[in-house]
């Protein structure tokens, strides 16, 4: 029986996890994969207070070493289910069934697809989604991203200083964003944007040989030879586990105030899986500290 | 098993070599690479009968990686008798490599 237990060991679950294991309670971290959740893709952190600049994988290192020098348990277990008992909260994993007296969500969300056929067969073949993780493969190669936010233009211009040639696909007419990138990007000689224009199909056998786009206008179809697509298009939640029993929006992030309490008392949810405007990795370990201090609030009560 | 590093010998000791050899395709820069890391190297310290290689494609002085279209690190190719028989594309738990290392 655990007093707390986090699911995700992202900044917002191990931040948790730190506050909770100072407050002296029983903590256990379910985590499916590996520790640091999608900071570990990030070539450099600037934007962490106390860091001039870190590498994510550094970040996420030096985070999973503190929370374990405190003391919880933690498991690579992927959770399955979550069921409220009133008092009592059972988590179902791929391995085993845990009861804690509270629950702390934290699964953050995961790179959205385009939904095409062939997108997982190619993906490490030509498609990516993580332009800093890949883009070196691409040297003097003709490649393609697709996707229109600040990300996206961030990866684009990474990636125009690697490619030979740029193709960005975005299905808007204009950009609703502003980025000193995205001017930087106009004025690069490689880079041709197609606007107004979604892929509609992806095509190659061992590996990307062509994409398809469609213009929303003109409907006029163009078959495009490329060597890698990235995909930038956002992000969608991970909440599969506990999405009938916790309130979440229409797109599957879970709906919680600033105290990070779901609407099912004794669980609480932190970091990217909330609902909210701003996701940067201070406002996850912000959360993880509201959850976690909440959890002990909520446990002194009963 | 002790790992080697084939930056410049791939063919002798992957392409030629007799046997189960896996190779990991990594970079310094690449956070999931160095998270994998640690992993191959403990299941690596178990396993005695398959040949652990890590090969850095920053290093790659004969396009390695280039060749057998390596475009997303971690990638984790299996070969036997220097064929590739399996790949993997992204991370593995200690679990998750000790399974894609069997028979199947």
């Amino acid at each position: 029986m655990y007093d707390i237990i986090i699911v995700g060991a992202g900044p917002a679950g191990l931040t948790a996890c730190i506050y909770a294991c100072i407050a002296r309670k029983k903590v256990l971290v379910l985590e499916k994969e590996v520790y640091g959740g999608q900071i570990v893709n990030a070539n450099k952190v600037k934007n962490y207070p106390g860091f001039e600049e870190i590498s994510g994988y550094d970040y996420a290192t030096k985070l999973y070493t503190q929370a374990k020098s405190l003391g919880p348990e933690i498991k690579f277990e992927e959770v399955i289910d979550i069921y409220d008992k009133g008092d009592l909260k059972e988590v179902k994993t791929s391995k085993s069934n845990y009861i804690g007296k509270s629950v702390i969500i934290a699964t953050g969300s995961k790179n959205r697809k385009l939904g095409l056929s062939n997108e997982d067969k190619l993906l490490g073949k030509g498609i990516s989604y993580c332009a800093t993780c890949d883009g070196t493969f691409y040297k003097n190669k003709v490649v393609a991203i697709t996707g229109g936010g600040n990300s996206a233009i961030d990866d684009a211009l990474y990636l125009s200083n690697i490619a030979e040639k740029l193709y960005l696909i975005y299905r808007q007419k204009d950009f609703r964003i502003e980025s000193i990138n995205l001017d930087k990007l106009k004025k690069k000689d490689n880079v041709e944007f197609i606007l107004d224009t979604n892929i509609i199909d992806i095509k190659g056998e061992d590996k990307l040989e062509s994409i398809t786009i469609k213009n929303n206008e003109t409907n006029e179809e163009k078959e495009l030879k490329v060597d890698g697509l990235f995909i930038a298009i956002g992000h969608i939640p991970v909440s599969d586990m506990c999405n009938n029993i916790v309130k979440t929006n229409e797109t599957g992030y879970i709906i919680a105030d600033e105290d990070c309490q779901t609407n099912v008392d004794g669980i609480f949810v932190a970091g990217d899986i909330r609902v909210k405007e701003i996701r940067q990795l201070t406002t996850a370990c912000s959360d993880g500290t509201v959850a976690a201090l909440n959890a002990c609030k909520y446990l002194a009560k009963k | 098993m002790k790992i080697i590093n084939i930056e410049n010998n791939f063919d002798e000791e992957v392409k030629s070599s007799k046997g189960k050899t896996i190779v990991d395709f990594w970079a310094p820069w690449c956070g999931p690479c160095k998270m994998f890391g640690p992993v191959f190297e403990r299941v690596a310290s178990e396993t005695d009968n398959i040949k652990f290689c890590k090969l850095n494609v920053d290093e790659d002085t004969n396009d390695v990686s280039k060749d057998l279209g390596v475009m997303s690190i971690p990638t984790t190719i299996l070969f036997e008798d220097g064929k590739e028989k399996k790949r993997n594309i992204g991370y593995l738990s200690e679990e998750d490599l000790k399974i894609f290392l069997e028979d199947k």
